[in-house]
Formats: structure tokens, sequence, C-alpha cells
């Protein structure tokens, strides 16, 4: 803030607390010689018939609590910052506070963590203290999309199965969790058109032992080998390096029943895991990784 | 209607309204309690939803209810105490008519999520103006009053009635300024922090003035008027009412704490609101003060026990809030239920207990009665309101603490002790309490209702009163 705009709220604040003082010091000055509570006078003035006033002094308490807030607050604004630029004698920031909590607590967690910073994520799953600690970071950050469980929600996987969207190994998980993930099913609708949209839909149903129309399954079979299996493969059993999932299994992103699948392929899906790794580091990426990895074993 | 006369019309719709209002506000209050009970309860439509409700509930108890008590009770008292007949009686009819096309437009839009988002200033542009055009009618209507008084000094409730007009009208046009894009869709011209800091400047304020100082005004006329007593301390009155209005325009950041507002607002809206624990309080022992000598009359009079207590409940929010506002305490209690308890400590322990108790007192003058149809009725209803309030605030009290302790608490290594869900789920027990509470309080306002019907019911008159003349 400019020094003019600084120089007005302290001007305005100072003159609204000594105002205040002043009103004080006013109106507890007794107005007759021997003026006491309960004296008895009142103004004189009557409105209404007989609604009145007594001009009894302050109350001694309520006086000084005034005077008490006016001192604190005072010496609260010259400690902390308040009057304009001034940036008080205590030289405190909101932001100073806050990275010092934070300094705080990171320096008391890092001796707990460090010595499980050189374990392998296979390990990881083993230790209790990691494991615990990954179980919290999990319910504050994952847990939103991916259910207090694990289990997952439409559009977000479950990670309490076998399956993996992009890949099972240790350092695949890492990445996922990292780096995030975009997975982009394209809309088929307006290239396949929706009588060769239900073909593909029958096929695609039929891959995971699902009834399904065998006239145009077999239809649908020439256009999924064209079209699909660019991601999905030949055999619709998928592909991790670009999060095409594996179709033949009975695990449903977004719903297995017909209309779900068409709606799918009509229109697309975007799925977006967003990327931890700023935000949480290194460190506490690999416990999730993990924690997610003994989430899928079952255990 | 005469000059000779005062114009008890518009008091009357007014104080009926405030009855009806109060009903509905807090009917969908119960809902609304009832939803976080129950996230399921209601059919799965958007109008329906808890985000469309509250601020339903919020402008209906605020705006509708508080707000016609005190249109009530303002033109009540000016003409009072200004012996004098209400200035333009066209005018004051448009204030109650348009009053209530405003409450009705705000029914209705809120549910539909037309909404600006500015919490207690949701109502879009086209209302905003309406709001602005009513607002000034009724500055014109009370000022126009003042100026005609018959007596040289203006009584103390009209010092309070006055600033709580023109800080309103001020609060809402700054507050509400926004760029139109349709009918029903605005954004405000300010941006971002600023944005914010203006949204709590206008909300802070309308606590400030439309909570408390208007309120106080109701309650320096009809607590002295039922206890039969002089009001306490009149340089009391002087020094807490410019202290009161001076400080409280400071306390507006308090709400940002810990927010991108620069640190030094912050501070500035702190030890304001620290500084107006006195002045509210001067009101409070004004009030309470006024009943010495007459303390008796507590026992069988449930009209002052609401006053009394309503002041109690007062002193008791206006202590909690400045605490509150300490950044360190406020790091605690900010987003947790505790403010909802603070909120409804003064809405419903001060400004509700004040409208109910004055309207008992006002209602029966209003049609020509001795009193109202049954006092043991009152008396049900103040037992019923003060449980209700009391296990309202306990419950929100213990919830807000146990939230900010839950949010707060982490591990040796780092983590959060507890996801943000499981403080949901050890909410529950006192959303139930906190619903019951409501509940009792909304049962009473049925006994209210059916008081009222059988006052006017078997009114022997609704001829407006004569002015009396100055003493």
């Amino acid at each position: 803030m400019t020094s003019g705009w600084s120089l007005f709220v302290i001007i305005l604040t100072i003159a609204n607390i000594v105002a205040c003082f002043w009103m004080l010091r006013w109106t507890s000055k007794p107005r007759t010689a021997n003026e006491k509570i309960g004296g008895g006078a009142d103004t004189g003035h009557v409105w209404d018939k007989d609604l009145r006033e007594y001009n009894n002094p302050l109350p001694k308490w309520w006086l000084w609590l005034f005077y008490i807030t006016i001192v604190f607050g005072l010496l609260y604004l010259a400690f902390y910052p308040g009057l304009g630029n001034f940036a008080g004698v205590g030289g405190w920031t909101q932001t100073g506070q806050y990275e010092e909590e934070k300094a705080a607590v990171e320096a008391r967690a890092a001796t707990l963590l460090a010595p499980l910073a050189a374990l392998p994520v296979a390990e990881l799953v083993n230790n209790e203290q990691a494991m615990s600690t990954a179980h919290n970071l999990f319910q504050q950050n994952c847990a939103q999309c991916h259910g207090s469980d694990g289990g997952g929600a439409v559009g977000f996987p479950n990670l309490r199965d076998a399956s993996w969207q992009w890949g099972s190994d240790a350092d695949s998980v890492v990445a996922t969790i990292a780096g995030g993930r975009i997975a982009a099913m394209p809309p088929w609708g307006a290239v396949l058109g929706e009588p060769g949209v239900e073909e593909v839909v029958a096929y695609v149903q039929t891959l995971s032992g699902q009834q399904a129309d065998a006239t145009k399954a077999a239809a649908g079979q020439a256009r999924f080998q064209t079209v699909c299996s660019a991601c999905h493969g030949m055999d619709g059993k998928g592909n991790p390096l670009l999060g095409a999932p594996n179709l033949t299994d009975e695990i449903w992103l977004y719903g297995g029943d017909a209309a779900t699948i068409k709606q799918t392929l009509m229109d697309g899906r975007n799925g977006q895991m967003p990327a931890w790794g700023d935000k949480l580091g290194e460190q506490r990426v690999k416990l999730l990784a993990a924690y997610v990895t003994k989430l899928a074993a079952g255990q | 209607m005469t000059a000779t006369h005062y114009n008890d019309k518009v008091v009357r719709q007014f104080a009926i309204m405030t009855v009806v209002w109060g009903i509905v506000g807090m009917l969908v209050g119960v809902l609304i309690a009832a939803q976080l009970l129950w996230p399921d309860l209601l059919p799965p439509y958007s109008f329906l939803s808890y985000a469309r409700l509250r601020p339903l509930h919020t402008n209906a108890v605020i705006f509708a209810f508080g707000g016609s008590a005190l249109f009530a009770t303002s033109y009540y008292i000016v003409q009072r105490t200004c012996h004098v007949r209400l200035f333009l009686d066209k005018l004051a009819a448009f204030t109650f008519w348009g009053w209530q096309v405003v409450i009705l437009l705000a029914a209705i839009t809120l549910p539909l999520g037309m909404t600006t988002s500015k919490e207690y200033a949701e109502l879009e542009w086209p209302i905003d103006i309406l709001i602005a055009i009513v607002w000034v009618a009724y500055a014109v209507v009370f000022f126009g009053t003042i100026a005609q008084r018959k007596v040289k000094h203006i009584y103390v409730a009209n010092w309070f009635f006055a600033a709580y007009i023109i800080t309103i009208a001020v609060l809402h046009i700054v507050n509400s300024l926004a760029v139109p894009v349709t009918l029903t869709k605005s954004y405000s011209i300010y941006p971002g922090v600023v944005d914010a800091m203006v949204q709590w400047w206008y909300g802070h304020n309308a606590v400030g003035f439309f909570l408390t100082a208007a309120f106080l005004g109701m309650m320096y006329y009809f607590v002295p008027k039922q206890a039969g007593r002089p009001v306490y301390s009149y340089r009391l009155s002087v020094v807490h009412f410019w202290a009161l209005i001076s400080t409280y325009m400071w306390a507006g950041p308090h709400h940002l704490h810990y927010t991108t507002l620069p640190d030094w607002a912050q501070s500035l809206g702190m030890v304001f609101s620290l500084i107006l624990l006195a002045p509210s309080w001067g009101g409070m022992i004004n009030g309470i003060m006024t009943l010495s000598g007459a303390w008796h009359k507590l026992r069988t009079d449930p009209i002052l026990k609401f006053m009394i207590v309503s002041l109690s409940f007062y002193g008791m929010s206006t202590f909690e809030g400045p605490m509150m506002s300490i950044k360190t305490v406020n790091s605690l209690s900010h987003y947790t239920d505790w403010t909802i308890g603070h909120v409804h400590s003064g809405a419903l322990g001060w400004v509700a207990m004040i409208s109910i108790g004055t309207m008992y007192a006002l209602i029966p003058k209003l049609y020509g009665r001795e009193q109202m149809y049954s006092t043991k009725l009152i008396d049900v209803h103040f037992w019923t309101t003060t449980i209700g309030v009391v296990l309202y605030i306990t419950s929100m009290w213990i919830a807000g603490v146990m939230q900010g302790l839950m949010w707060r608490a982490t591990n040796a290594d780092g983590t959060l002790t507890y996801a943000f869900i499981e403080s949901i789920k050890s909410t529950y027990p006192y959303y139930a309490v906190r619903l019951a509470g409501g509940t009792l309080v909304f049962a009473g306002m049925l006994l209210m209702a059916w008081n009222v019907w059988k006052t006017i019911a078997a009114r022997a008159t609704t001829a407006d009163s004569p002015v009396v003349q100055p003493a």
C-alpha cells in the first residue's frame, strides 16, 4: 500500500480509539457533587407518558473493562502488523507462522520417516510405521475419489482388485501417483454411427462373457479389430502403457451394462488422476504406492 | 385517519408478518438441521437440497422475520417518542408491500439457485434494486417523522434505529454493486480478496447494525415500558451508542483470519472486535439494570422474562464474538459449528427472544386488548424457547470445539490424525441435539401463532391510538 493510504489507515484507527477514550473520560466525570449509582435523579425528559431516563454513573467495572481493551488494542497494534505499513515490533506475519509450524512438523516427521527412505516399495508393504503413515495419507488425499476403503466409485478405479489400469509394478504405481494420469477414451459415435456402436457394444459384452446378439457381435468384432484394438489390443486385454482397460475381465470403470458401454463408446470418457508428486514429495508417494499395492493384494 | 392518531395499520401489518415469517424461517431451519442429520431426507430435487434451502432459511429469519419485527417496532416507537403520526402514510404502506415482495422473490429465486453467492446478500440484482428503493422509502418515513417531532430530545431508541437505517443502506448498496449479465445473474464489481473484504464488511455490519443496533432500539423502548422503570443510565447509552457504531464498522476482517487478506487488515478487525466488547455490554447493562427495583415482576410477567433472558444471551454472544475474533481462538473455531452456535446464540437467544417478548407486549396494544389471550401460553413459549436455544448452542459449542481439535490434530509422522469424514461422523449426535433444540424453538412459534390468533380474533377494535401530547 502507498504511504498515503498507510497514513490514512493509521489516522483513522488511532482517531477512532482516541475518540472512544475521550468519550469515556467525558461521560465518566461526575455531573453533581455527590453523584452515585442509584442516586435517583433522572434527566427530566419524558416520552410517551411515562418513558424516562436515569442518568446513573458508568459502572466502574465496565469502565475498566473498556480501558483494558483499549490498552490491549494499542499494545497489540504496536507488536503486530495493523497500523498501515507499520509491520509491528514483533515481526510477525501469518506466512511466517505457517512456515514455522510446518517446519516444526516436518522436522518431527523426518526423524520417523528417515529410516524408511532406503526401503523399496516391496518392503514398505510389510513395515508397520510405513503402512500407518500411508493409511493416514490415503485418507486425507486419496479417499475423496477412491473411497475410504479404496473401493473406488464410478469413474474412479477400485484399488482393492487385481486390475491395474496403468501397471502394477512399483515403478508404474509410483509414476501414476507422482505424475498423475490422463486416460482419454475418444468418442466414437460420429465415426461408427449408432448402429455401428451397438455392434461393438455387443462384441465387447461377449469379451467378458456376457450374453449378446451373435450377429451384431460378429459385425462388432470386425469394427473392434479395426478401430479399438489400437489401444485395447486385438484380444481386448488392454494396454497399461496407454491406460487402456482390459475388457475381458468383469471389472468396469464406468459400468458394464449395454447402455453404459454404449454411452462410453458414443461420447468417450476422460479419466483424470491428479499429480501428487509436488504436494506430497517423493517419499510419501512411495509410501502410498506401497499402501495401494497392499490394498490390491487384499491385505 | 388524521394527524391526531398514530398510524398503527402499518405496524399491525408488520407485526403479524413477524409471526408468519418467524414460523416459515424457523421451519426451514428445522428442515435443514434434519437434512444434516439425514442427508437423504427430502426427494433429490435441486430446490430441496441443503445448499439451496440454507440461504432461504437465513434470509427468511434475518430479513423476513427480523426485518418485519424491526419495521413494526421502529414505526411504533418513532411515533410514540416523537408524539406525531408517521410521515407519509402511503410511503409507509409502500415499505410494507415492497418488503413483502422482496421476501416472496427471495423465497422463489433462492431455491431455484439464483444467487450472487455472497452470504446474507445472495439476492440477485433486480431484487437488490427493489431492496434499495424500499430502504430509501423507509428512511424517508422514519427521518420525516423524526423531523416533525413534538419533543426536543430524540429518544435513545431512535438513535439506534437511525444508525441502522443509514448504515444498512450504505452497506447494501456498496456490497451489492455488480455487473448484470442476465436478469438473474450478475457478477460483483470487486476482484478477489477485495470482494471478500467488502462482503464481510457488509456481513459483519449486517450483524452489527441490523441484528444488534436495531434490536437495541427495540429493547430501549419495550424493556423500560414493560418494567415500568426509567432507563438505567442516559450517559451510558450515549457512550455505548457512539462507541458501538464506530467500532463495529472495523470488525469485518475477523471473518477472514488466516486468509489472503493482508495481515494488517486482519489485525485491525481483531483489535476493534475486542474493543467492541464493552460498548456491546453497555446495552446489556442498560437493559438489565433498568429492571433493578422491579425484579419481582419476573415472577409474574413472562414477557419480561423473554426480554431479560434475551439480554443475557446478548451479553453472552457479544462476549463470545470478541473472543472468537482473537486469531489464536479463531484458528480453532473458524469453519466449525462453533460459529453456527455463536450465530444462533445471537439470532435465537437475542434477536428472536427480544422480538417475541416485544410482540407479546405490542400486539395486544395494536388490537385494543389489555393483554395477550393467554399469559400461561407465553410462559410455556418462554420455556420451550429457552430450553431449545440452550440445547442448540451447547451442542454446537461441543461439536465446534471437537471439529476444530480433530481437524488440527497431527501425528508424529506429520499426517493428520483424522480424515475429514471422521469429524462429520463424530458430529452426528450433536446434529441430533441441535435438531431437538431447533424443533423446540419452532414449536414455541406455533404456540405464539395460536395465542396471537386468539388475541386478534377476540379484538375489541383496530382503531389507531390517539397521538399523546408531549409532557
